[in-house]
């Protein structure tokens, strides 16, 4: 059967923590596709960054694991899914509260789901306590706002410039 | 990370050289503990210019070695931040207790 997406990629690796690097790098090249923005990118690789540790850390808290990665393109949206089937997650609006933290004595910050959700269009949840955790995160590259703007900037310039075209 | 300390103004500058995130946060920590309680500096400045990506593993590292300088009678910047980094640093508030400074 024919996929409704443009395009789609899966990636299983096991819950080390110089997986985070490896997590991101390989969601970013998919991404690229798509065209986005130095920034776009950079926004991208954060949130799969920390979804990616919160799996390693909460979901099997340091201990082996698999952890699954699915992408697909849709139009000009990346819809990245990355799933653990580890501890589980309790209560869920707690876990998003920013600066809570379950692990204060990992000098961890508890900013992870505020910034995957101020990074991403939209984030989803779903937990079940002793089963697993997924996250589903969307971005839309936003390629005719940006293109927009740059092609405002350069008419900008062209006024502000003295070439003879503006005599 | 690249060490530099300037006995003169008692002032530290560590400049990290790879990607921040729980992987690598755990050595950068070590590193940076071991030099701060070596020198005592009056102030600790974090280099990020060959900083390409930070997560929010970052907000804990700069906050747990503000503590420490803190602890030991010093202060904390940061310098050569990138648009991106500076994000992360500004929406969690790290910025009002280790402020962001231009290079000089």
């Amino acid at each position: 059967m024919k996929s409704v997406y443009e395009n789609e990629m899966k990636l299983e690796f096991m819950s080390k923590s110089n997986n985070e690097a490896f997590a991101r790098i390989s969601v970013a090249a998919f991404a690229s596709q798509l065209d986005p923005t130095i920034e776009e990118l950079a926004d991208i690789k954060t949130a799969v960054s920390e979804a990616v540790t919160n799996c390693i850390i909460h979901g099997y808290e340091e201990k082996e694991g698999i952890i699954k990665i699915e992408c697909r393109l849709l139009a000009n949206t990346i819809i990245i899914e990355i799933a653990d089937t580890g501890k589980g997650i309790e209560n869920i609006e707690l876990a998003k509260q920013p600066l809570y933290t379950s692990k204060p004595n990992l000098e961890r910050s508890g900013m992870g789901f505020t910034i995957m959700e101020s990074f991403m269009d939209e984030v989803q949840v779903e937990s079940i306590v002793g089963l697993g955790t997924k996250v589903t995160m969307k971005k839309m590259i936003k390629k005719d706002e940006v293109s927009k703007e740059e092609i405002t900037d350069v008419l900008n310039q062209m006024k502000q410039s003295s070439f003879p075209m503006n005599n | 990370m690249k060490i530099q300390y300037d006995p003169n103004e008692k002032v530290l500058l560590l400049q990290i050289t790879e990607e921040i995130d729980h992987h690598t946060t755990e050595k950068i920590r070590r590193e940076a503990d071991d030099e701060i309680a070596r020198f005592m500096p009056r102030k600790v400045i974090f280099d990020f210019s060959n900083v390409t990506f930070m997560d929010s593993a970052g907000i804990g590292m700069i906050i747990g070695r503000y503590k420490m300088a803190k602890m030991l009678g010093g202060s904390l910047e940061m310098v050569n931040v990138s648009p991106s980094i500076r994000k992360i640093f500004e929406m969690s508030g790290v910025v009002k207790i280790c402020p962001i400074r231009e290079a000089s």
